[in-house]
């Protein structure tokens, strides 16, 4: 019996210390980071330290004043995008949702499939064929290309259609119904309060990927003030690095990186447990 | 209700909504996915590129951007490295994934701190890859912090200089996939286990089964379909592989071309608008992802109508 407790304890004791291994890997590049972010370009070329500097405040007034870095537009390019491309994502892909989940129209059945079917393939396979699409229209260095095609999402579709179908009791909308409710108007007043929980979740991914996007918005836009954080940050790495302040580099990164994480790490319960939905299950 | 015959006359005349409500989706997948995609496979089978400010057709050449492909270019070698970056990210991935997933859900253990440790190792999935490659590259540079702990450390005397071999250079992109993903993958196996009937494992502990028996006999082969799904939702995502490697090594998968993905090249096609050459290596990458799409939905689909058959009644 004791001897089955001490062998239960070691087990423990390997899985926290595999554990915090993992954690230190994991966040070593952050921790870094946000150290280096605190120092001036001289004190990092000393050499790393764990204790943080006292430049953050320099480093970031000497980024987002520096002429070269169209850092702040950066910023409202891509908070401008990404918040008008989880907008259209949730509601036009809860719309979808709700059309297959809620009525029973010839094809429903093979739209369903379709959407189903599509849901891997990649973006990039088309990417040829949408930026001739996107040059005909000259739509060519405008946001439009990169917010409007999220209207058809179909992985956010899978994940509303999964929740109506665990939470949305088709009652209330017959009961809408007979109060005389328009279609539309029970779909914008009743449906979506009740999707809202699922609604965030799905916000939030579709904010953070528009975010992180990179492929297309290099090939799409071209002049200084439209460009996104990606395509500034992936600029750095072509120019002459070593000529560049480390200073603003590391502070650049942290711009990217950091207030998604603190967002993340205040709602990361709602979000883990969305990581799952969308997909399979046991 | 709707067994009614007014419920039946109601449903109908409320179906024309369905399609109301469908038509926003469609419409634009239609213009922005669609034809795109067609437009791709049609411009494989043209030479239709530029040099300096000369354009070179569009002139219909049938197959030869195909046959070019596999002779003349260095695809097979781009989807090498690919292949061998994915699977080197994955397959440390995977075992981690298995582990950590077997120890949080072990009544046995009982791990405290499990939701720390899924907040942490989940995070770097959300992390734009752009700027996560750019900050690898910052510490892994000649003079970054990284060499400095290793010479102050002692492990070397001169800086390594990661990005000039082979081996270093792939297995720092390997890295970041790795701590991308394998939270994520954690997470997904999580749900699958938790899936499994409790009795399996009373009547497994009844027998006196050690909980490497368990493991093997029972978690290992219940969990095989999600498994499958993770490492072919993982190798289509491998495939797509290139925000890491383009800005980690400037575009060119230094060192020479051994860290080249398929999506860089067709990136530069892209970039240099050689249509011709970028439309077939596009039309390749749709064929190989279509067969694993193919494979997700099947998996997909059948996990679904089980479960919605199990919610009903």
């Amino acid at each position: 019996m004791a001897n089955e407790k001490l062998s239960l304890n070691i087990h423990r004791a390997v899985c926290y210390i595999v554990l915090v291994l993992l954690t230190l890997i994991s966040l070593f590049p952050f921790i870094v980071l946000v150290i280096n972010s605190t120092r001036l370009h001289s004190e990092i070329l000393k050499g790393f330290s764990l204790l943080p500097g006292t430049a953050f405040l320099r480093n970031c007034r000497n980024l987002f004043t520096d002429d070269n870095i169209p850092m702040l537009k950066g910023l409202a390019n891509s908070v401008y995008i990404s918040a008008l491309t989880a907008f259209l994502t949730v509601y036009f892909s809860a719309m979808t949702a709700y059309s297959v989940h809620m009525y029973r129209f010839k094809g429903r059945n093979v739209a369903f499939r379709f959407i189903m079917l599509v849901m891997m393939v990649p973006p990039q396979v088309s990417a040829l064929g949408f930026l001739r699409l996107v040059i005909k229209m000259h739509l060519m260095d405008s946001f439009m290309p990169l917010i409007l095609p999220c209207v058809a999402a179909p992985v956010v579709f899978f994940f509303m259609l999964q929740y109506m179908e665990a939470s949305l009791p088709f009652e209330i909308v017959e009961a809408a119904r007979v109060d005389g409710s328009h279609e539309i108007r029970t779909f914008n007043t009743i449906i979506l309060p009740i999707m809202k929980p699922a609604l965030a979740v799905q916000a939030i991914f579709s904010f953070v990927t528009s975010w992180n996007n990179y492929f297309m918005p290099a090939l799409i836009i071209n002049s200084k003030d439209k460009k996104t954080i990606p395509i500034i940050i992936a600029q750095l790495r072509s120019a002459e690095y070593m000529k560049f302040d480390l200073g603003k580099v590391y502070m650049m990164i942290f711009v990217a990186i950091i207030p998604l994480m603190i967002v993340y790490l205040i709602l990361s319960r709602h979000i883990i447990k969305g990581v799952t939905l969308g997909s399979v299950k046991g | 209700m709707r067994n009614t015959i007014a419920g039946k006359k109601k449903s109908i005349s409320y179906s024309k909504w369905g399609y109301f409500f469908l038509a926003p989706f469609f419409i634009i997948y239609f213009i922005f996915n669609l034809i795109p995609l067609f437009s791709t496979f049609y411009n494989s089978f043209f030479e239709n590129y530029r040099i300096g400010l000369m354009q070179v057709g569009p002139k219909f050449v049938g197959f030869s951007n195909y046959i070019e492909i596999f002779t003349n270019s260095n695809v097979p070698r781009y989807a090498v490295n690919t292949l061998i970056m994915w699977l080197m990210g994955f397959v440390p991935q995977l075992l981690v994934s298995l582990l950590l997933s077997v120890w949080f859900t072990s009544s046995h253990l009982r791990l405290k701190g499990q939701n720390f440790f899924k907040t942490v190792i989940y995070m770097p999935n959300l992390i734009m890859a752009a700027a996560f490659a750019m900050l690898f590259f910052t510490l892994f540079s000649d003079s970054g912090p990284v060499n400095d702990i290793l010479i102050s450390m002692g492990v070397v005397d001169t800086p390594y200089r990661f990005l000039t071999i082979k081996g270093s250079a792939r297995g720092l992109i390997a890295l970041m996939n790795f701590l991308m993903w394998y939270g994520n993958t954690t997470i997904l196996l999580m749900a699958g286990i938790m899936g499994i009937d409790e009795s399996l494992f009373e009547a497994a502990r009844i027998d006196g089964a050690s909980s490497l028996q368990v493991f093997f006999r029972i978690i290992l082969p219940l969990l095989l379909p999600i498994l499958v799904y993770v490492m072919i939702t993982s190798l289509i995502g491998g495939i797509q592989m290139f925000d890491v490697p383009q800005i980690l090594t400037k575009g060119d998968g230094l060192p020479d071309r051994t860290t080249m993905t398929l999506i860089m090249y067709l990136n530069k096609h892209l970039f240099s608008r050689n249509y011709g050459l970028g439309g077939a290596v596009s039309t390749l990458i749709f064929l190989i992802t279509a067969v694993l799409s193919f494979i997700v939905y099947r998996i997909t689909m059948k996990n679904y109508f089980s479960s919605s058959k199990k919610g009903d009644k």
